[in-house]
């Protein structure tokens, strides 16, 4: 490729561009070079996804099921034991995580969709409605966010529609401000004069210009905000306010067998039971932080010094 | 180690050898220069010349034993005054750095610290190598700033870098490089950012100081005009390969090698001026301002004649991007009309209606700001052809195809990404976004500053063959007098703001002229060895 010529043209000129290929290409290229952590955390993540998305096939008994005897240890049937009033303590366990996983990421999805669009309209407008918008996330923002939420669930009732709406709103300040703050550097770019000289509406501006250019940080924003939705729900729930019993969460089944701590000094195993949820809840957030770190660094332009 | 005392003028100075340098990109090391020797003897001035991405800086930067991140020093010699600088220690190259070997880079703006004022600045390098006090150093840093024509020598040094100008800043950064008296200055494109009429007194003030202290110099820069009233010797780089090296007026008479020969005929366009009385666009009476401040634009009034180019010209700050800025709508004016085709346009870009938006396309300076990262081509030049035409699907495509070979490129180019293009190419893209529009008036903001000269030759031939082609008329926004020569008909002068003088393109480069346009007209560097001297000549005698 590298043919010189001595006049100028313009298809001799490509000498120096780089070989072609297709996004799966580049795509699996970068999944090789991904660190150990990041594909621990993957690895995680599918299963647990896999896990939730065949919960009902995978669980030995059914999500509410309590005729056997409370309180059993590990064993044989029971693999995790049983709680308070009966139920296995795995089938919960794999049911919760379809019910916390899918809450919090439907929650998160909710709350980017608000953010995101109104963070852009700010970003674009700059007018009263950026002041407006801006000063009310600031208000939002400034009553903390857990005892903000106790205060709504107390007032709206405690079911999951009112849980994700809330959790959602109260969420979408933060990916308000981010869009906000990456938009207003690609609103400058000479790119979105040309469509806003061509005549280009503000959704089309909105959805092809700026957004693909804004994606990664928010790509990457989706990853640490979901890990916050699904704590503050597991704490919510902890509390008794969160996804109300009998639906199976990792939050309430800390809660429902965290009295087995106690126990600790005689039996051992046993008092272990809260844990794991618990555990389970520790390992999908740390997952999910070793992916977006990965992810992170790749499109933050961070390279390592060669 | 050889001799310290200061050696005679013609000894070799600095020697590079089967030099090769090696940078990383896509995850592994490329050559990227190639086997280049250079050798630059004492109080000897060595232009290189070159491309961008010929390796200029690279070289230029190697002469001093040092690898920018991302590049590393292979193989080769550099022997500078009897001393081996590959393979030295960090430590002991720093002793050389900034005393024996200084660098004036492009941007002094960058370069310079901005909280600290100049005289510090100037008299660091002199003070932490142990050469003079803080007193002395700071005596002979206003000597130097005298040396080198600076207003006001003896306070200048008390500004901060952002109080004076960019010419200014350029001349202290080269004062700063000889406070410690080097033996070897490298001056990377150091007027390049500069406007031509402040290029000319930078340009004298740092030959007069490589001549007095008969320092040797490396002066790197794309401009063949530049150099050629700077160097002993020109070194012609391609590739990280060196094409070419004679001596200045031996390559100025008679170039040898063929790329070299392309290079000096870049300036070669010709185009007969002509006019007609069909005005496309009239600007009545317009001022503007940004915001509520005072007013940028004064009381303009520019005809523009339909399938015609008008050159406006101007140095940076004049108003000329603020004029295409209110043809366009973004900025309105808050006095006066704008005309086109005899029918007054609102003036706010809301007001306007899509055909009125079609018929005004833009080519911006930058073409990497100006195109998405995003989109690919296709996407690129088919969203005017849906949005305007509502061309779908197969027609659209076609059509792409087709302005992409009337920009001299392939439907190769359909999926690219525009990271995936040379600059040449990048512009030629936007020059196809703007055709796809089917416009008839088309702004050109500085659309070949950015490329190289060869490219812009290039670019200025395909620009002049679709205005012959499709009668499309172009307003060309440039500092640069070599392209408006080239493509213009009709010149429009601009200072502050105001109208300096407009007419036919013979008419204005044709004396009397008034006094700026003089200015201006005589800044412009030619392939004359002797230009510079003799400009200096004449000025001094008014």
């Amino acid at each position: 490729m590298t043919k010189k010529t001595n006049t100028y043209s313009a298809s001799a000129e490509v000498g120096s561009i780089r070989q072609r290929r297709t996004r799966w290409e580049r795509m699996w290229l970068n999944l090789k070079k991904a660190p150990p952590t990041a594909i621990f955390g993957m690895i995680v993540i599918t299963f647990y996804a896999f896990v939730s998305i065949f919960a009902p096939l995978l669980a030995p008994f059914g999500e509410a099921d309590s005729q056997f005897s409370a309180y059993l240890g590990f064993g044989d049937i029971h693999l995790l034991g049983t709680d308070q009033i009966g139920r296995d303590i795995l089938s919960r366990l794999i049911y919760g995580a379809r019910n916390t996983i899918g809450i919090a990421l439907i929650t998160t999805l909710v709350s980017f969709a608000i953010g995101m669009s109104l963070g852009l309209i700010a970003a674009i407008n700059r007018s009263y409605i950026d002041q407006l918008l801006s000063r009310g996330v600031d208000v939002l923002m400034a009553i903390p966010s857990l005892i903000f939420a106790l205060m709504l669930l107390s007032i709206f009732g405690a079911s999951t529609i009112s849980l994700i709406c809330i959790m959602a709103v109260l969420d979408s300040t933060r990916v308000f401000r981010l869009t906000r703050a990456v938009s207003m550097n690609v609103v400058v770019m000479d790119y979105v004069e040309a469509a806003t000289l061509r005549g280009e509406k503000i959704g089309w501006i909105m959805r092809r210009e700026i957004l693909p250019n804004i994606l990664p940080p928010l790509v990457a924003e989706f990853g640490l905000r979901f890990c916050f939705v699904f704590l503050a729900i597991a704490a919510l729930s902890f509390l008794g306010v969160g996804i109300q019993p009998p639906t199976a969460d990792w939050g309430t089944m800390v809660r429902e067998t965290a009295n087995l701590i106690q126990f600790a000094k005689y039996d051992l195993m046993r008092a272990m039971v809260p844990l794991i949820p618990a555990a389970c809840i520790a390992l999908l957030t740390v997952s999910v932080n070793f992916v977006v770190d990965w992810f992170l660094h790749k499109t933050s332009g961070i390279r390592d010094e060669h | 180690m050889s001799t310290d005392q200061i050696g005679k003028k013609g000894d070799i100075l600095l020697e590079m050898k089967d030099v090769v340098i090696d940078g990383f990109s896509d995850d592994r090391w490329h050559e990227i220069i190639k086997k280049v020797d250079l050798t630059v003897k004492r109080g000897e001035v060595v232009g290189i010349i070159g491309e961008s991405g010929a390796g200029k800086s690279t070289l230029g930067k190697a002469a001093m034993g040092f690898a920018q991140p991302g590049c590393r020093l292979t193989s080769g010699s550099i022997i500078f005054n009897g001393q081996e600088l590959i393979n030295q220690p960090e430590k002991e190259k720093r002793k050389i750095w900034g005393s024996k070997i200084a660098y004036v880079a492009q941007s002094a703006a960058a370069s310079f610290n901005p909280a600290h004022r100049l005289l510090d600045q100037t008299t660091e390098s002199g003070i932490r190598h142990g050469l003079m006090s803080k007193l002395e150093a700071e005596a002979d840093a206003i000597d130097l700033y005298k040396a080198m024509q600076l207003p006001e020598a003896e306070t200048i040094g008390f500004r901060y870098p952002h109080q004076v100008s960019g010419g200014q800043l350029q001349r202290a950064m080269t004062a700063m490089a000889m406070t410690s008296r080097p033996e070897l200055i490298i001056f990377d494109e150091p007027t390049t950012a500069l406007d031509v009429t402040t290029q000319v007194e930078v340009l004298a003030s740092m030959r007069d100081a490589v001549a007095r202290f008969n320092t040797a110099a490396i002066y790197i820069t794309h401009d063949l005009a530049v150099v050629a009233q700077m160097a002993d010797r020109i070194k012609v780089l391609r590739y990280g390969e060196t094409m070419e090296e004679a001596e200045t007026s031996k390559m100025l008479k008679n170039p040898s090698h063929p790329y070299t020969k392309s290079l000096w005929s870049v300036r070669s366009i010709e185009k007969k001026a002509t006019t007609s009385n069909d005005k496309i666009l009239e600007i009545k009476n317009v001022s503007a301002a940004y915001g509520k401040h005072l007013n940028v634009l004064h009381d303009i009034n520019i005809s523009v004649p339909r399938g015609k180019t008008v050159a406006l010209v101007g140095e940076s700050g004049s108003g000329k991007s603020t004029i295409a800025r209110v043809i366009t709508g973004l900025l309105p004016a808050n006095q006066g009309e704008v005309l086109f085709n005899s029918d007054p346009l609102p003036n706010a870009l809301s007001g306007r209606s899509t055909k009125q938006l079609q018929k005004i396309q833009m080519i911006y300076q930058s073409a990497d700001t100006a195109m998405n990262p995003r989109h690919t081509v296709g996407e690129i030049i088919g969203r005017p052809l849906e949005f305007y035409l509502g061309l779908k699907e197969k027609e659209k495509e076609a059509r792409v195809i087709e302005l992409l070979e009337m920009i001299e490129l392939d439907e190769s180019f359909f999926d690219r990404l525009p990271s995936e293009l040379s600059g040449g190419q990048k512009q030629r893209i936007c020059i196809a976004r703007a055709l796809a529009a089917e416009p008839e008036l088309i702004i050109c903001d500085e659309v070949t500053s950015a490329l190289d000269q060869i490219v812009q030759e290039g670019i200025l031939k395909l620009l002049l063959k679709l205005q012959q082609d499709l009668d499309i008329t172009y307003i060309f926004i440039t500092h640069d007098i070599a392209t408006v020569r080239a493509i213009s008909d009709e010149i429009v002068v601009m200072l502050d703001g105001k109208v300096v003088e407009q007419g036919m393109k013979d008419e204005i480069f044709s004396p009397p002229h008034p006094d700026y346009t003089e200015l201006l007209l005589s800044s412009v560097p030619e392939m004359d060895p002797e230009w510079l001297t003799n400009l200096l000549k004449k000025r001094g005698k008014k």
